[in-house]
């Protein structure tokens, strides 16, 4: 999925690791397909025991719904290797995270689904937090805005273009197929 | 001269298929664990494409997080159904081996992979599972990949990755007795946080590493992925030859010690980052919030919170600052998963369950990692010495690790886990984790509440 820019309302979360069983908890990864997991989107955050849902949770906020760009604390994403969690993330409307750092499988996972990680540091992630009015996202530049606030973010080069043309790592890998052929037969020998 | 490299490197060199400037290595993984929760959306993607799957033969696949502990398949749970469904299917069509429920090569595919000679030094390992660093122990470079990456592998073998930073925990000195990996795992972590080995690849090396089994490392190297680490890894040497001598064909035994010198770390190799601890000073640990780096000693008291995260952390889990660690009462007791539920593990807790009972009120689950390990711990004789002492003897998999398979405590109970995380929720909603050694899981199954296992110990049944 490519991503250039984006404007949207902002969900902050600055609490640190916030792991993947957050982001979905592991019951609701029994099925088969990528689609349908909005609804188990940090479930049991967002919902009480009783099946309410939580009024402290900023996700049930009025304006949540909608806001594609989360604001969040540094290791977002560590644990467990569950690509479910961005899938989650996707089906909820979200297309962008801002965050100090990530968790290492949780950031590829995101590259391969279109979902922008975008590192910043974290008095620059409490200043857009903080800031009101809708958030300008632009990955041609590797610049974020909101309220009077602007920052550059710096993004490793390829992960960009995948983003930024839609790159298929799949297809990527399966053109090089010549060289996969020649790495098994050099090893035979 | 040539610069001196690291085990990293050696072992990424030797898998670069192709790297191209400004593009990651496309790097080639020599073994692919499958399991049925991370697995059918990959497939369904080659489907879509119509690929087939490169290399089948380099595939190994296995049902455990969905799997109930109970004998025979989830047939109550259509959802848990459909998954081993799927992959059975799937390894069918594509000529993929399946250990599947039941069988009797099944079981979580961190413990079963290694008991079966598959894991060797040299070899890069992937699966769709964040605890894929536990095949680390044996020189290998073994990492949690996502879904779609899945696919990657499964259609061509190989992977986009950068290359990880070295990263060196050194431990000197020898664990005292009571004092284990899975202890050692939890004291490096809070040394060095859930972020600190966030991209590296870690190597643990020192005396104390040196003098752990092939199970203890296992522990170790399973738990780098909680700080941050997707890799972990300890240079093979006699310990590993000798694990992998009872479990390969002397061909395959003669190939691998011939080759086992070279994947060590050349003399004045750098590392990116160094860590260095003692082991003669760790006490048995135990986790005090919901991230494995809020971790002290058992004879502690759980501490000051230092921030928010540490406040959050102790209103979720109950706990006073100030309050003696040991002693705090405890609902339920889990021994098992690809952290600890290897037959040394078992042999630890059931030592000092022997001649004793679970407390009352206290629910203990004993869930062997795979199905040898189970008739391993029946022909010894430890089956019985759980059922005697009141404790749950079970089927294997991933059980109360991951809590989506029937297995799980009911909120706000506090459960002493030998598994790997103590997240939010891991074991069910509101439910408190308190990570720990299966000797110190024992030793408060038979207390009732947080306790010391070295007390046990030091006192006869």
């Amino acid at each position: 999925m490519k991503f250039t820019m984006l404007e949207s309302g902002v969900l902050a979360m600055p609490r640190a690791d916030i792991d993947t069983d957050q982001i979905i908890p592991a019951r609701f990864l029994k099925t088969v397909d990528r689609k349908g997991l909005g609804q188990a989107a940090f479930h049991d955050w967002r919902m009480l025991p009783d099946g309410s849902p939580n009024p402290a949770c900023p996700l049930n906020a009025p304006g949540a719904a909608g806001a594609a760009v989360v604001i969040a604390g540094a290791n977002f994403g560590c644990g467990s290797s569950r690509e479910h969690a961005v899938w989650a993330l996707l089906a909820l409307g979200v297309r962008v995270v801002i965050a100090p750092s990530y968790g290492d499988i949780f950031r590829n996972n995101a590259l391969r689904n279109g979902l922008l990680a975008i590192e910043l540091p974290g008095d620059d992630c409490a200043l857009l937090a903080g800031a009101g009015g809708a958030i300008h996202v632009d990955l041609q530049r590797c610049e974020v805005a909101r309220g009077g606030y602007r920052f550059r973010f710096t993004m490793d080069a390829f992960a960009r273009h995948c983003l930024l043309e839609g790159v298929d790592a799949l297809g990527y890998l399966l053109a090089r197929s010549p060289a996969i052929a020649a790495f098994e037969a050099g090893r035979k020998s | 001269m040539p610069e001196p490299k690291t085990l990293l490197d050696k072992l990424w060199d030797a898998h670069v298929v192709a790297n191209e400037p400004g593009c990651p290595d496309v790097l080639y993984v020599d073994l692919h664990l499958l399991h049925e929760v991370t697995s059918p959306q990959a497939f369904a993607e080659l489907a879509g494409r119509g690929l087939a799957v490169r290399r089948p033969e380099r595939c190994l696949a296995t049902m455990d997080h969905a799997t109930p502990t109970t004998p025979g398949l989830p047939s109550g749970d259509r959802a848990a159904m459909t998954q081993l469904e799927t992959l059975a299917a799937n390894c069918r069509r594509h000529g993929i081996v399946l250990h599947a429920v039941g069988e009797s090569g099944n079981g979580v595919a961190h413990v079963i992979a290694p008991e079966c000679g598959h894991t060797r030094p040299g070899m890069t390992i992937a699966c769709g599972d964040s605890h894929t660093s536990t095949h680390g122990a044996f020189g290998a470079l073994a990492f949690g990949i996502g879904t779609s990456e899945v696919a990657q592998v499964l259609a061509t073998q190989c992977l986009l990755q950068y290359r990880p930073q070295p990263m060196e925990v050194a431990v000197t000195g020898r664990l005292a007795p009571g004092v284990t990996a899975k202890d050692l795992a939890l004291a490096v972590i809070a040394r060095i946080g859930a972020a600190g080995g966030t991209g590296c690849a870690i190597e643990y090396r020192g005396a104390a590493v040196a003098a752990l089994s092939m199970e203890g490392r296992m522990s170790l190297c399973n738990m780098s992925i909680e700080a941050g680490a997707r890799a972990g890894m300890v240079a093979p040497d006699s310990t590993t030859l000798e694990y992998l001598r009872r479990r390969l064909t002397p061909a395959q035994y003669e190939q691998v010690e011939a080759q086992a010198t070279c994947w060590q770390s050349d003399t004045g190799a750098r590392f990116a980052k160094s860590a260095h601890l003692d082991a003669a000073t760790l006490a048995p640990m135990v986790t005090w919030g919901t991230s494995p780096a809020q971790a002290a000693a058992v004879t502690g008291r759980v501490p000051e919170p230092a921030n928010a995260a540490d406040e959050r952390a102790l209103c979720y889990m109950k706990l006073a600052p100030g309050a003696a660690i040991a002693g705090t009462k405890v609902n339920a007791v889990f021994v098992g998963s690809c952290t600890n539920g290897r037959i040394e593990d078992l042999r630890a807790a059931a030592g000092l369950l022997r001649g004793r009972r679970v407390a009352p009120g206290v629910r203990v689950l004993v869930v062997p990692g795979s199905q040898r390990v189970k008739r391993e711990a029946e022909a010894e004789g430890l089956a019985q010495v759980f059922a005697q002492a009141g404790a749950q003897w079970r089927e294997p998999g991933c059980s109360m690790c991951i809590a989506m398979n029937g297995d799980s405590a009911a909120p706000g109970e506090l459960v002493v886990s030998t598994s790997n995380r103590n997240f939010e929720g891991r074991q069910g909603p509101g439910v408190r984790t308190v990570l720990a050694s299966p000797l110190t899981a024992a030793a408060s199954a038979i207390a009732g509440c947080i306790a010391d296992p070295r007390e046990l110990e030091r006192s006869q049944p």
